[in-house]
C-alpha cells in the first residue's frame, strides 16, 4: 500500500482532535494543556508539510518552520505565566482555576 | 536593492516602532525603575508619531510589499491609524494608573508597543503567513499584559485563562490556514482568490478551512460562542490593560477578518455569510443578556463589547461595500466611546484603592457632576439613543443589512439594542438617582480629558466628526472592492 496525501491528512486530523480533547477533557493539570497545544501545532505542521510535498510548493514548508518558531515562543510565554500563577496560587490543578466564574 | 529600500520606506511606521522598541528596551533594561516612567511616556509619543506616519499618502491607492506578503491600502491606513491611537491613549491612561499603584515598569509600555506592531501586520496582511505572524505577535504580548500584575492572583489567573484559550484559537486558525493552503495551493490571498473563484461554489476542503480560520479569528474579537475568556480576562486584568484589550486588538482583528472575507473569499459570500450571521446573532443576544446580571463594571463592559462585536458582524454579514464601510464606521465610534467609558472607570478610585462594583458609582452626579455627565453621554451613545453619535453607527449597520436583504437581522439587532438600553440605563440610574456612596479621589488629567473629549465627540455638537468618519470608512472600504 502506498502512503498518500490522505494518510498524512488523517494523521494530522487525529492529532488535532486528540489535542482539542486534551484541552477540554483534562481536569488535572495545566501542563497537560500546554502539551495539547503543542500537539495541535504539530498536527498543523504535518498538514502543511504533506500539502507542500503534494503541491510541489515550498511555501508550506516555510510556514511549518515559522509555526515551529512561534510554538517555541508560545511555550515560553505560557510557562512563564504558569510560573507566576503557581507562585500566587501554590497549585496548578485545572479545577482550581475558578477565582472568576466565566 | 532599490526594491528593498522602497519596501522599507513604505513600512515607515512599522520600522520606526521596531527601532523605538529595541532602543527603549535597552533603556528600560539598563535604566532600572528610574527610567520606567519616561520610557512609557516616550512610547505614547512614539505610537502617536507612528500613527501620523501611517497617514502618508499611498501612490495608486494600493501597494504590495515584500513580494505580496503585505499590502498597503486605505483599509490598512484606517486600521493602523485607529489601532495606534487607541494603543497610545490606553498606554497614557495606564501610565497614570501604574504610577498611582507604584508599579511602573518599562516592560509594560514595550509590550503594548510590540502588540501594536502585531496589529500593524494584521491589518496589512496579504497572505496566510503574515496573517499568522501578526496575530501571534499581538496575542503573545497580550497574554503577558493580562498577567502583568505579578502579585495578584486574579491577574495571573486571567493571564493563564487568556493564554490557554488564545493558544487553542491560534491552533484552530492554523488548522484552517493549512486546509486553505492545501485546497487552494497558495498562501497568497490572490492565489487563494483565484482558486476559490475557479472552483465555482468552493470545494468542501476550502469551506472547512474558512470555517476553522473564522473560528480562530472570532476568538480574537470575542464573538459568541468563542467569548468564554472575555469576562474573566477583563475582570482579572489590571483596568488599563482591559481598556487596551477592548479597543485596539478589536479593531485590528475586525479589519483582518474583513480583509480575509472580502479579499480571497469574496466569491464565497453565500458560504461564509451564514457563519457570520450565526456569530452576530449569538453575540448580540448573549452579550446583552449576560450584561444584565453583572455587578462588576469590568465584566459588564466585557459583555457590552461582546454585543458590540455582534453589531459590527451584522455589517460584515451583508458582504457589500456599504456593509464594510458601516463596519468601519461602527468600530471607529466604538473605539472612541469605549476609551471614554474606561477613562471614567479608571477614575473610580477611593483612598484605599480601585473599586469596580457598579454600586460604587451610586450618586456620582452629586460628587462629580462633570464625570457623571460625560459617562451619561457615553452610555446613551453606546445604547444608541438618537441624537448621539452611537445611533448613527447602528443606523449605518442596519441600513447595510437591509440593503443586503437581511432585514430580519436588522430587526433582531434593533430588538437586542432595547435589552442593551436597559443595561446602560440601569447604570445611568445608579449614577444619578441612587443614594451617594463614598466619593472618589480626584481624577487625573488624562482621565478627565479623555472622558470629556470622547463624550463631546458623541454629542450632536461635534457635527464634523460623523461625516468625516463616514467618508474615511467609505474610502477604506472601497479599497477591498477595487478588484472584484
Amino acid at each position: 500500500m502506498e502512503i498518500g496525501l490522505a494518510h498524512y491528512l488523517a494523521v494530522g486530523a487525529i492529532l488535532f482532535t486528540i489535542g482539542i480533547f486534551g484541552i477540554f477533557v483534562n481536569r488535572k493539570n495545566v501542563i497537560i494543556i500546554l502539551m495539547s497545544v503543542e500537539l495541535i501545532l504539530l498536527s498543523v505542521n504535518v498538514n502543511f508539510v504533506a500539502f507542500s510535498a503534494h503541491l510541489n510548493d515550498l511555501a508550506g514548508q516555510v510556514f511549518a518552520l515559522f509555526v515551529l518558531t512561534v510554538a517555541a515562543a508560545e511555550a515560553a510565554v505560557g510557562l512563564a505565566i504558569l510560573v507566576v500563577y503557581f507562585r500566587n496560587r501554590g497549585d496548578i490543578s485545572v479545577d482550581h482555576i475558578n477565582l472568576m466564574k466565566g | 536593492m532599490a526594491d528593498l529600500v522602497s519596501n522599507i520606506t513604505a513600512m515607515a511606521p512599522e520600522v520606526f516602532l521596531v527601532v523605538t522598541a529595541l532602543v527603549l528596551l535597552l533603556v528600560g533594561a539598563f535604566g532600572g525603575r528610574r527610567m520606567a516612567g519616561p520610557v512609557n511616556l516616550a512610547i505614547v509619543v512614539a505610537l502617536i508619531i507612528a500613527a501620523g506616519l501611517a497617514l502618508r499618502d499611498i501612490p495608486n491607492g494600493s501597494l504590495e510589499l515584500f513580494g505580496g506578503a503585505l499590502v498597503l491600502d486605505h483599509l490598512s491606513t484606517f486600521g493602523k491609524f485607529s489601532a495606534l491611537i487607541a494603543s497610545a491613549l490606553s498606554l497614557w491612561l495606564a501610565h497614570g494608573y501604574l504610577k498611582t499603584e507604584n508599579r511602573l515598569s518599562a516592560e509594560f509600555g514595550i509590550l503594548v508597543l510590540f502588540a501594536s506592531l502585531g496589529m500593524l501586520i494584521m491589518v496589512s496582511a496579504n497572505d496566510l503567513l503574515s496573517l499568522y505572524i501578526g496575530v501571534e505577535m499581538q496575542s503573545l504580548s497580550l497574554y503577558v499584559l493580562a498577567a502583568s500584575n505579578r502579585d495578584s492572583l486574579r491577574s495571573s489567573e486571567s493571564g493563564l485563562k487568556y493564554f490557554v484559550l488564545g493558544a487553542l484559537s491560534s491552533g484552530l486558525l492554523l488548522y484552517g490556514a493549512s486546509l486553505i493552503y492545501g485546497f487552494s495551493g497558495s498562501l497568497r490571498f490572490e492565489g487563494i482568490a483565484a482558486a476559490a473563484t475557479g472552483s465555482g461554489s468552493g470545494s468542501v476542503g476550502l469551506i472547512v478551512g474558512i470555517v476553522f480560520l473564522l473560528c480562530g479569528l472570532a476568538f480574537k474579537i470575542s464573538a459568541v460562542p468563542f467569548h468564554m475568556w472575555t469576562p474573566d480576562v477583563y475582570e482579572g486584568a489590571p483596568t488599563p490593560v482591559t481598556t487596551f484589550f477592548s479597543t485596539a486588538p478589536k479593531i485590528a482583528a475586525m479589519v483582518l477578518i474583513a480583509r480575509v472575507l472580502f479579499g480571497p473569499f469574496h466569491h464565497l459570500v453565500a458560504d461564509w455569510q451564514q457563519v457570520v450571521i450565526a456569530l452576530s446573532v449569538l453575540s448580540m443576544c448573549i452579550g446583552y443578556l449576560g450584561a444584565i446580571m453583572q455587578t462588576n463594571i469590568k465584566r459588564l463592559m466585557a459583555y457590552s463589547s461582546i454585543a458590540n462585536m455582534g453589531y459590527a458582524l451584522i455589517a460584515m454579514a451583508s458582504g457589500t461595500v456599504q456593509g464594510l464601510s458601516g463596519l468601519l464606521f461602527y468600530m471607529g465610534l466604538y473605539l472612541i466611546t469605549t476609551l471614554g467609558i474606561f477613562a471614567c472607570i479608571l477614575a473610580m478610585r477611593r483612598s484605599e484603592g480601585m473599586v469596580e462594583q457598579i454600586d460604587d458609582l451610586a450618586g456620582l452626579s452629586r460628587a462629580k457632576p462633570g464625570l457623571a455627565l460625560a459617562l451619561t453621554a457615553l452610555l446613551f451613545s453606546v445604547a444608541g439613543i438618537p441624537p448621539l453619535a452611537g445611533f448613527f453607527g447602528k443606523y449605518f449597520v442596519f441600513m447595510a443589512a437591509v440593503d443586503a436583504n437581511l432585514t430580519w437581522l436588522a430587526i433582531l439587532g434593533a430588538v437586542a439594542s432595547v435589552v442593551g438600553a436597559f443595561v446602560y440605563l440601569r447604570l445611568i440610574k445608579i449614577v444619578w438617582f441612587d443614594e451617594p456612596a463614598e466619593p472618589f479621589v480626584p481624577a487625573s488629567f488624562a482621565q478627565i480629558s479623555l472622558a470629556g473629549v470622547s463624550a463631546l465627540l458623541m454629542l450632536p455638537g461635534a457635527i464634523w466628526l460623523l461625516p468625516a468618519l463616514a467618508k474615511w470608512s467609505q474610502i477604506a472600504a472601497a479599497a477591498m472592492f477595487v478588484h472584484g
